[in-house]
């Protein structure tokens, strides 16, 4: 059932674009092909030799979506974890290899959360984001700081650049979002022309909200007539404020760039758990959580020769966390203080027209402090070395990587300090190849062997359960082999898809289990998982004459992530082979957006299918599967030298009730205003 | 040029329109009745492994309809997942039956609840104490269907006496550390499920047993690490009040009543040095023999406890499991393994243990990882096994019914 919608919409997509290709066919009798005629699309798929998805520009702009992780949902082979609300935990995983695989960088330079290995990607606002881009593999571009080889995939978050047209040296903007959960929303985003090499961007951002919303449960009885349950109820406690800042400054020095960056965000917010049977009203529900970050981060590129570029960045990072929970079950308050300081180099040389090569070295310091019970304080130096080499022979590209990881951590653990090394190497190669000259169509493959280490929780957990903090890290092994094709199919119509088929295996994977020391649980490396898919992405931009721009865009995932843990018991054949927690064997989105005169429309379509909440795919252990519609519409306005946009936002179009973690319900259908001010 | 435009945005409505209405609304949860697994009928008549002269087996006072017909099975399932549940296995026709309250129960919203603790039969009705949900749910014992409920905030477990229960919950008045209040015995007039007083005692308490009209409860202390409670409070049942406190063990767990009425209560340890151990306490209210035995869970029958315990060794980074037997008479350890076939190595993480009372099939349960489901074994009197089958998420506490289930269509 789920699978032919997926069909219907594809072959609508598809519909669409061909209907307005015969349709713009007959306009013009004589084709002139003039430089602004042809679509410039915001290039949602790269022709490039690692595969590469991008939400960017106008379509980014117009989209409902305003945070990073609500933009992730668009893209193919992820999977998004929502804890539900504004202020709820999003955490994305990218073809099924677990979350804490996934780099994520902030305007080029990772941001790292050894505590649990996952980014809050709720937390990154788009309003001064230019573009957010998902590699599986690592970035082809060689040129890059050895971190940026070190995940299985990346996120780069990448932060808009000032650019002023005309004589202006100022672009001020100022915006205010309200709707449903009582929010508001004002931020002001202010770009600033300092002289002709320094220009400076200036981000503030205010966010209130109840966080309340209605939600529902509801249990057919098709069995007979004594009917089932609906029962309706309001999440309460997932308030959130927080405010947030980032100035950044922009300079262009003899033969480079240079940047900086400061950011500070503060945040106190409501944790609302999980929804359980309880006497309605008796129980308070009242853990809070209290957050402040704060980074500092510079970047240099520098060409020095004709065949020597180098890149100098740094970055110093504070992040502190404040939980209170008061349960029934018991009164806990922890605080968690974490330190990250990190320098890199990286050094492009160009040997020959097809040939280049980089090496980058970086270095890593991270430290945990927190007064939890026996907490083991860890602390990792870490340094990583990365030599790539690039080939580019015209319609022939070979990439390969070599990354070495020295890593050396201490803990306390009984009173006594630890010391633990690693090293590790791990290789990536990549190819691309173009086999007809005049079509945009490319064949491409990549493997890579990467790793995680343990996090910093993890190995508390395990050191709690086993008198141990001893983990092995995860591995990851991809391999993809994949098509590109695009083609402008007439002047007005652009259209671009690729399709990738992998096969990913990931061992030592780390679990919970039970028993241990305090007969709870214990960290282990005895998971093994082999996952199977194809990730497909096809996009349309077609200009219907001088006012009417249409943009469609189709992705569709199938995945086959299966528990291998090896059978020790004979009962542990429940859960062998069976497909993880959380990953639906189909899933799929769809956006459609348009702009008219001073029109804008974004309509956008995701589905999740089926799946299970534990490697045990039985009925009782099944999510439902669920799609939801969000809709946008704005209009701009002019008034004498000030731009205004109008927007409204509906979102859950068809109320759908769904959780996409268990017991955590996500909101039905909700609304935004968000009105655009721009000097 | 006109009739290009219309077209167009004509063909444009047309797809989004097709979008939109196919993109509605996903399914909604549908109630689902029981997953049924055919087993071994009980015939307690016909069993050859009892050898005659068994007291209960054979015994022609015991009037038919005071025979067991059965056992409902309590999965606790993890914390936030609300999955707690109880199965149903009916002697008869030998079939297992999981998940029968929400079939049984469909208006009532979000099922059972989150972690069940504890289930047990008094009178005609079945008392089952859903830990995080924080109440006891009360069923009428010949269906399975709700009849009552009370809220008591972390509650552990349940006894009778007398016509009131006996609830034991973690959660008492808060005292001078915030951090962790002092547990309390709940006393619950049982005809119409309201509480009647509660009294306080020690810190997280458990287990209760019942002795010469006095209410024994074991404090574990649990949320105090490393500062466990080491004591069992008494407490008067004719004047609700804790009479002393007796010192025992740190961290204390079970409590369980043998057929001379002494009291056996096993420790946990602190995990690290100190060990799980067991003790007794005698009629006189003082513990008479510490066993240096491990253990995590007992069962009394006849002159015999069975017990096993789950340890962790952080030299071998594993589970120690052992199972034993107890001959309560002369208080020693009579035996090292109660499962005789070697099936104990299939069992990851014992998790519960009930004997029948007529047959003396020994039910051991497997909880495994805690987040899949688990497995009930059945072995014979003599250890050998004799079926298994998977439950749901962490089977542990099984209680036996004389009221065969009438409520679902088995034969």
């Amino acid at each position: 059932m789920k699978f032919v919608i997926i069909v219907r919409t594809g072959i609508l997509a598809a519909l669409l674009s061909v209907v307005s290709a015969v349709a713009a066919q007959d306009t013009d009798s004589i084709i002139t092909y003039s430089l602004d005629e042809f679509v410039v699309s915001a290039r949602r798929i790269q022709m490039d030799v690692i595969p590469v998805q991008t939400l960017s520009g106008q379509l980014l702009e117009n989209l409902s979506a305003h945070s990073v992780a609500d933009a992730l949902r668009y893209f193919s082979g992820v999977q998004l974890k929502d804890y539900g609300g504004i202020g709820g935990l999003k955490t994305v995983n990218v073809r099924s290899m677990g979350s804490q695989h996934v780099g994520v960088f902030y305007d080029g330079i990772e941001i790292d959360n050894p505590q649990n290995g996952v980014v809050d990607l709720g937390r990154y606002s788009l309003d001064n984001i230019e573009g957010v881009s998902l590699y599986n593999g690592q970035k082809s571009a060689i040129f890059q700081p050895a971190k940026d080889y070190a995940s299985a995939s990346s996120i780069y978050m990448n932060a808009k650049i000032p650019a002023f047209d005309g004589g202006k040296n100022r672009d001020l903007k100022f915006t205010f979002k309200t709707g449903s959960f009582d929010l508001i929303n004002p931020s002001v985003y202010w770009e600033q022309k300092l002289s002709d090499k320094l220009t400076s961007s200036l981000s503030l951002d205010y966010t209130n909200s109840s966080g309340k919303y209605r939600f529902r449960y509801k249990v057919d009885n098709k069995l007979d007539d004594r009917g089932g349950y609906d029962t309706t109820a309001v999440r309460r406690n997932g308030d959130i404020q927080l405010f947030r800042v980032e100035q950044a400054l922009f300079g262009k020095i003899k033969g480079g760039e240079w940047k900086t960056r400061l950011y500070l965000y503060a945040s106190e917010r409501g944790y609302p758990g999980a929804v359980v049977k309880e006497e309605p009203g008796r129980f308070k529900h009242e853990d809070r959580q209290k957050d402040r970050n704060i980074f500092l981060q510079t970047s240099v590129r520098k060409r020095i020769t004709d065949s020597y570029s180098t890149q100098l960045s740094g970055k110093y990072a504070y992040d502190y966390l404040y939980y209170e929970s008061d349960t029934l079950i018991q009164k806990l308050r922890n605080k968690y203080m974490l330190h990250d300081f990190y320098i890199s180099s990286a050094n492009l040389f160009e040997i020959l027209p097809f040939w280049t090569a980089n090496i980058s070295a970086d270095f890593q310091w991270n430290k945990m402090n927190s007064d939890i019970v026996e907490f083991i304080y860890p602390q990792r130096w870490s340094g990583w070395v990365a030599a790539a080499t690039s080939f580019d022979l015209h319609r022939l590209k070979i990439q390969a990587s070599l990354l070495t990881s020295l890593i050396h951590e201490t803990t306390r653990e009984e009173k006594k300090d630890i010391r633990r090394d690693w090293r590790k190497v791990t290789p990536t190669v990549m190819a691309s190849w173009q086999p007809f000259q005049d079509e945009q169509l490319f064949l491409r493959a990549f493997y890579k062997d990467i790793f995680r280490m343990p996090t910093f929780s993890e190995m508390h957990l395990a050191y709690m359960g086993s008198l141990s903090s001893y983990l092995k890290p995860e591995f990851t092994k991809q391999h993809n082999l994949g098509i590109v094709y695009s083609k402008n199919i007439t002047p007005s119509l652009y259209m671009q898809g690729q399709v990738d088929a992998y096969y990913n295996e990931v061992t030592d994977k780390l679990l919970a289990v039970p028993g241990g020391v305090n007969f709870r649980w214990t960290m282990m490396n005895v998971g093994f998982v082999k996952i199977k898919g194809i990730d497909m992405s096809l996009s349309a931009t077609n200009r219907f004459g001088k006012e009417l721009t249409v943009d469609a865009q189709l992705n569709y995932t199938w995945q086959k992530a299966q528990d291998y843990t090896p059978i020790k018991v004979e009962s542990d054949t429940i859960t062998y082979k069976g497909q993880i927690a959380y990953i639906p064997t189909h899933s799929g989105s769809a956006i459609l957006s348009a702009a008219y005169r001073s029109w804008n429309m974004s309509y956008s379509f995701i589905y999740t299918g089926e799946r299970f909440t534990g490697s045990a795919n039985i009925l009782r252990n099944r999510l439902q599967s669920w799609y939801t519609s969000d809709l946008a519409v704005g209009r701009s306005f002019r008034w004498e030298k000030t731009g205004i946009k109008a927007t409204v936002e509906v979102n859950n179009l068809f109320n759908q009730a769904y959780d996409v973690v268990l017991n955590y319900p996500m909101p039905g259908t909700n609304f935004k205003f968000i009105l655009n001010i721009i000097i | 040029m006109m009739m290009q435009k219309t077209f167009k945005f004509l063909s444009l409505f047309l797809i989004v329109g097709t979008v939109l209405f196919v993109s509605c609304r996903g399914e909604d949860d549908e109630l689902a009745p029981p997953v049924i697994t055919p087993l071994e009928p009980v015939v307690p008549e016909n069993d050859s492994t009892v050898t005659e002269g068994d007291p209960t087996v054979d015994d022609p006072t015991i009037p038919g309809n005071e025979r067991i017909k059965g056992f409902f099975l309590l999965n606790e399932a993890n914390m936030g997942s609300n999955k707690a549940s109880i199965d149903y296995f009916d002697q008869k026709t030998g079939k297992y039956c999981q998940n029968i309250y929400p079939y049984l129960n469909p208006n009532i919203a979000h099922e059972l609840g989150d972690v069940g603790n504890d289930i047990r039969i008094y009178g005609n009705k079945l008392y089952a104490v859903i830990n995080v949900s924080g109440y006891v749910e009360v069923m009428d014992v010949n269906t399975a269907k709700h009849v009552n409920f009370l809220t008591i905030p972390n509650c552990r477990y349940i006894v009778f006496d007398k016509g009131y229960a006996y609830v034991s919950s973690y959660n008492g008045p808060v005292k001078i550390e915030p951090d962790a209040p002092l547990g309390c015995v709940v006393k619950v007039d049982t005809t119409n499920m309201q509480e009647v007083g509660r009294v306080t005692v020690g810190y997280q308490p458990e287990e209760m047993v019942i002795r010469d009209n006095k209410l024994y409860v074991a404090n574990s202390g649990g949320y105090r690490v490393p500062n466990y409670d080491n004591t069992v409070s008494v407490i008067d049942l004719d004047r609700f009040e804790e009479t002393k406190k007796i010192t025992v063990g740190i961290n204390l767990h079970r409590l369980e009543l043998d057929s001379d009425d002494n009291i056996y209560a096993s420790s946990r340890g602190d995990y690290k040095s100190v060990s799980s151990n067991t003790y007794i306490i005698g009629k006189n209210d003082m513990v008479s023999k510490v066993m240096n035995l491990p253990c995590s869970e007992m069962t009394a029958m006849g002159d015999s406890i069975y017990m096993y315990s789950v340890e962790w060794s952080h030299i071998t980074q594993k589970n120690t499991i052992t199972y034993a037997i107890v001959n309560t008479k002369t208080q020693t350890v009579v035996s090292r393994n109660f499962i005789t076939d070697g099936t104990d190595k299939q069992i990851v993480i014992p998790y519960g243990i009930a004997i029948h009372p007529e047959t003396r099939d020994i039910y051991v349960t497997d909880a495994r990882d805690y987040v899949s489901p688990g497995v009930l074994y059945c072995f014979n009197r003599h250890g050998k096994r004799k079926w298994s089958v998977v439950t749901e998420d962490i089977p542990a506490h099984i209680v036996f019914t004389k009221n065969r289930l009438t409520s679902l269509i088995l034969d």
